[in-house]
């Protein structure tokens, strides 16, 4: 079938189609900017069937990519696109969440609502391409290109330091990414190629990986944050109007994980397994350090942004022990936390629209006046901490039964996370949502209404349901975790072998 | 024997340039006498030659040598000469609103125009030291006059003076270092300096003539530490005569560079190598550090100016054919690039008169959102944002000079682009988030023109340009190894 052949290229360029649709949209009144709105909608709604068209159509007993594109443009680039197990499930993830975005900026996006939704559709098209490509170049051009329309996002329609947060969000990332880019051009060099397909089986010599993969971590640390690269999430998340901070937590942190897992486990694993240890530590550090700073924090937007940096430290911990647990723990942790962290930010984004405060001691008693927002945001903050049932337990549980196995200190130091992660949910939780409702400003305060409903209710469900039923995501991904592991496996484990058979002689 | 001269057909290669003296003559001549003619009238038949000449370019494929070896036409010569005539003819088109104001209301400029850019031209196709220089004369010295054409305005006439004695000076020097070469070597024929050098080994006098050659014309493409005339002449100059100064004279000079490094001293790569590293590391440390503090625009885009020779110049520092490819395809980008945001900035007027500073841009996106668009998408491709087109310039140099193992130069020059950002995400800063403070007038419909068009290139550059672009530089670059 020819449309299936380009089903990539469909659901990563509408986005961008659409923007340009918006472009033709005249006017400045309000008429004007709610045809804007619905067709960004539209769009976006229409990218997601897509997507999950495409969930639909993988097979996932493949190991190799699907729904392969690949066309020459220079000696160098090409334009390639396909997808396997690893990349597979954060294109639907992306794609889903965006038209709960959209949609959860109706109310509260007033001013350059035409400009606000153009940028967020070139992000998506950004954001799908960069988990679609086949080409190191092409991956470099969509991961580095979600650096224009997030500035702006969170420049624009920011809050009141919004400046200062943006500047270090670019230069954060663009000094990592630009170091990656230069490791790039070398592999270009070294392998003759920057076909993803055919660097994961090209060799690379292991002194020659030691410096590639500081070139990828450089970007990716940044990206994911790791402690201590994490100084422009706090920031920029609590700065960014309610669309970024979910864009920000629930995808393009999960391109750094993603990264890890494409490029520096598959390509590097020599590199990798040096490293590891070193990994090991920088995620204890996030797990147990940001939690720790997440329990004092007094805006709500912040805690949160804390807490993401500790998931992803049990990501981090899981792609670096190298075997499958590990590995199928940090991507069903990462599809988890882009619900979770998305959905609470969102959650925040509806008390913020009400009161305009994100200062966790302006509000208390919630529960009496909003009884239905009281039991969404709990279900999102049990499945922050991880409770089982929820779709975060799996991903917690998954890693750090990987950690075991790779080192049980590591194991040991994580489980604090786990405990610190209780204490600073539900703390929040209860100060929010419980204790008396005495406020004079809460007074009048509203429950969610349909809009927003619409928006958490598909959240709540799908966190209980892989909670309970992970299977459609982990048996999506279990071939190719496989791959990558036992190549993993077979790259550290025949080195020390090579050497013993050169000192054998 | 037949001279060259005696038969005219076969001065083929030589059409382009032979009709451009010609037509410059002629239209020097007609505006003198027909005393009611416009300035703006003389600066469109100006803009047509010149296409008609990038038309007889590029329809007619004659290559070779000419004129007793001292003119030379390839694939490299064609290239970069369709990069100049296409630069100087847009940077004459922007020039035509608000000429007036300006003061380049004469029928002079645009004469003077053609004939810099014949200069250009022979400069791109010297094969000799001495055309060389006659080529990098007639050019310096249309543009010295043209510095200054606002003559009642001091800036401008200070302007001129700088451009000339500096202008002159490193004339001086790029003569005392062809002496040198043409002693030590016997010939001023750049492709006979190439194996006079391989046949004996190469000798002290040889290298301080090449590094006086290099000095010479490292000052015309502005690059540290031969750059500090930019700054102030770009802000003396009127804005349309900055924007023909940042274009088409980087390019040519930017050929010559490359054809007498990689053509006359190949044998010496390892030593001009070395100059070159050095001048593109300094050119992009100080441009990004020393760009932070302008607040004029036409300062800013001085400095932002040799920062992007620095950049360029890491692709010819790997002194391969890759690297001249990467040259030839940043200059091209780079040329778009400077053309259309001196078209944003001459389309912009508030009620003081024409928008100098970068604080007078605030709140632009509101007020004129398209022209802030268009500056914004220019910033972030000067930037080297992929997906625009400044990215694929980058990627070729560095490319090219990563294949080298020239890693450390590779990481000074992202880390640089990365500290430029600054100031380029500064413009952008100041139109988007900033309130608007000024109102702006309406923008003139030629500088509408200029502004969609590059932009349409800018964004679209994967899907559009790239591919052909890619391909002519490689068969340009093809031509000179």
């Amino acid at each position: 079938m020819i449309f299936s052949d380009h089903l990539l290229t469909v659901i990563t360029f509408l986005p961008t189609l659409g923007a340009f649709l918006l472009l033709f949209v005249g006017g400045r009144d309000e008429a004007a900017n709610n045809l804007a709105r619905y067709i960004a909608l539209g769009v976006t709604l229409v990218t997601a069937a897509l997507s999950l068209y495409l969930w639909y159509l993988f097979d996932p007993s493949n190991t190799g990519f699907q729904f392969v594109e690949n066309y020459g443009w220079s000696d160098s680039i090409g334009y390639r696109m396909g997808v396997d197990g690893i990349s597979v499930l954060f294109i639907p993830l992306t794609a889903v969440l965006m038209p709960a975005v959209i949609l959860s900026s109706f109310g509260s996006i007033t001013k350059r609502v035409k400009e606000y939704l153009i940028v967020f559709l070139i992000l998506e098209t950004f954001m799908i391409g960069a988990f679609a490509t086949l080409d190191l170049a092409m991956f470099y051009v969509f991961f580095e290109g979600t650096l224009i329309p997030m500035f702006l996002i969170i420049g624009i329609w920011g809050g009141a330091r919004r400046i200062q947060a943006t500047y270090k969000f670019f230069f954060y990332s663009f000094t990592g990414t630009v170091l990656m880019l230069i490791a790039i051009m070398a592999m270009y060099w070294q392998a003759g190629t920057l076909d993803i397909v055919k660097l994961l089986t090209f060799k690379f010599p292991p002194e020659v990986q030691t410096w590639l993969w500081i070139g990828f971590f450089a970007s990716f640390a940044v990206k994911m944050p790791m402690w201590p690269f994490h100084r422009w999430l706090p920031e920029a998340h609590v700065e960014a109007p309610t669309g970024g901070s979910v864009i920000l937590a629930a995808i393009l942190l999960k391109l750094g994980g993603y990264g890890f897992i494409r490029f520096s486990i598959s390509m590097f694993p020599d590199a990798s397994h040096q490293f590891a240890n070193f990994v090991f530590v920088l995620s204890i550090a996030a797990i147990i350090i940001t939690s720790l700073i997440a329990l004092v924090q007094t805006d709500i937007k912040k805690l949160i942004a804390y807490s993401s940096v500790a998931h992803m430290g049990f990501v981090t911990m899981g792609i670096f022990t190298g075997n499958i647990y590990g590995i199928h723990g940090a991507i069903f942790q990462m599809i988890s936390h882009g619900i979770v962290s998305a959905a609470l930010f969102f959650c925040v984004g509806v008390v913020y629209d009400r009161m305009h405060t994100r200062e966790i001691d302006a509000y208390g008693g919630l529960v009496s006046p909003m009884p239905r927002y009281a039991v969404v945001f709990m279900v999102f903050t049990m499945a922050n901490v991880g409770l089982p049932g929820t779709s975060g337990f799996v991903g917690e549980f998954l890693t750090m039964l990987a950690a075991f196995q790779a080192n049980t200190w590591v194991a040991f130091f994580a489980a604090f996370g786990v405990i610190l992660s209780a204490a600073y949910a539900l703390w929040l939780y209860r100060r929010v949502i419980f204790g008396a409702f005495t406020k004079e400003s809460l007074k009048g305060i509203l429950d969610l209404d349909r809009r927003e409903a619409i928006v958490l209710v598909p959240l709540v469900i799908l966190t209980i349901v892989f909670g309970f039923y992970p299977a459609p995501i982990l048996d999506a991904t279990a071939a190719s975790v496989n791959l990558v592991a036992e190549n993993f496996a077979n790259a550290i484990g025949a080195a020390p072998a090579a050497v013993a058979a050169a000192t054998g002689h | 024997m037949l001279s060259d001269v005696t038969s005219f057909a076969s001065l083929a290669p030589a059409y382009p340039e032979l009709l451009l003296a010609v037509g410059a003559i002629v239209v020097l001549l007609v505006s003198l006498f027909w005393k009611g003619i416009s300035s703006k009238a003389v600066s469109i038949v100006a803009i047509v030659l010149l296409l008609v000449v990038l038309a007889v370019l590029l329809l007619q494929p004659a290559a070779g040598v000419l004129f007793n070896g001292v003119f030379i036409v390839d694939g490299f010569a064609r290239y970069m000469k369709a990069l100049v005539l296409g630069g100087a003819a847009a940077t004459l088109l922007i020039s035509l609103p608000n000429s007036k104001e300006h003061g380049i209301d004469k029928f002079e400029y645009a004469v003077l125009v053609l004939l810099a850019t014949l200069g250009m031209m022979i400069m791109v196709s010297a094969n000799d030291l001495m055309s060389l220089y006659i080529g990098l004369e007639l050019q310096s010295l249309a543009l010295y006059v043209v510095a200054a054409m606002k003559r009642e305005d001091r800036k401008a006439t200070e302007a001129g003076i700088k451009y000339f004695v500096l202008g002159a000076l490193s004339s001086g020097m790029l003569l005392y270092g062809a002496s040198l070469v043409y002693g030590f070597t016997g010939t001023t024929q750049i492709d006979q300096i190439v194996t006079a050098i391989s046949l004996d080994s190469r000798s002290i006098g040889l290298i301080f003539g090449m590094v006086f050659l290099l000095a010479g014309i490292a000052f015309k493409i502005s690059a540290v530490p031969f750059h500090m005339w930019t700054p102030d002449v770009y802000e003396g100059a009127p804005t349309p005569v900055t924007a023909f100064f940042a274009a088409a004279p980087k390019v040519a000079a930017m050929a010559l560079f490359i054809r007498v490094t990689t053509v006359s001293f190949a044998p010496i790569t390892h030593d001009w190598q070395q100059i070159v590293i050095f001048l593109s590391i300094a050119s992009m440390v100080l441009a990004a550090f020393a760009a932070i503090g302008q607040n004029n625009l036409k300062r800013l885009l001085a400095y932002s100016s040799i920062g992007h020779v620095g950049f360029a110049l890491v692709g010819l520092s790997s002194g391969t054919e890759a690297g001249v490819e990467g040259v030839a395809v940043y200059m091209a980008i780079y040329i778009a690039m400077t053309v259309g945001i001196f078209a944003c900035v001459l389309a912009l007027r508030t009620e003081n008169g024409p928008v100098e500073t970068i604080s007078e841009l605030a709140g632009l996106a509101q007020k004129r959102p398209f022209v802030a668009a268009i500056i914004a998408i220019l910033m972030f491709s000067l930037i080297g944002l992929p997906p625009l087109a400044g990215f694929f310039a980058k990627w070729q140099v560095f490319l090219a000079a990563v294949e080298q193992n020239l890693f450390v130069l590779a990481v000074i020059g992202v880390l640089a682009s990365a500290v430029s950002a600054f100031y380029y995400l500064r413009i952008v800063k100041v139109m988007y988030f900033d309130e608007p403070v000024a109102k702006f007038a309406a923008v003139p419909g030629e500088l509408n023109v200029v502004m969609a068009g590059i932009g349409f290139l800018i964004v679209t550059y994967f899907v559009t340009v790239g591919s052909p672009l890619t391909a002519a530089a490689h068969s340009a670059a093809g031509s000179l190894f």
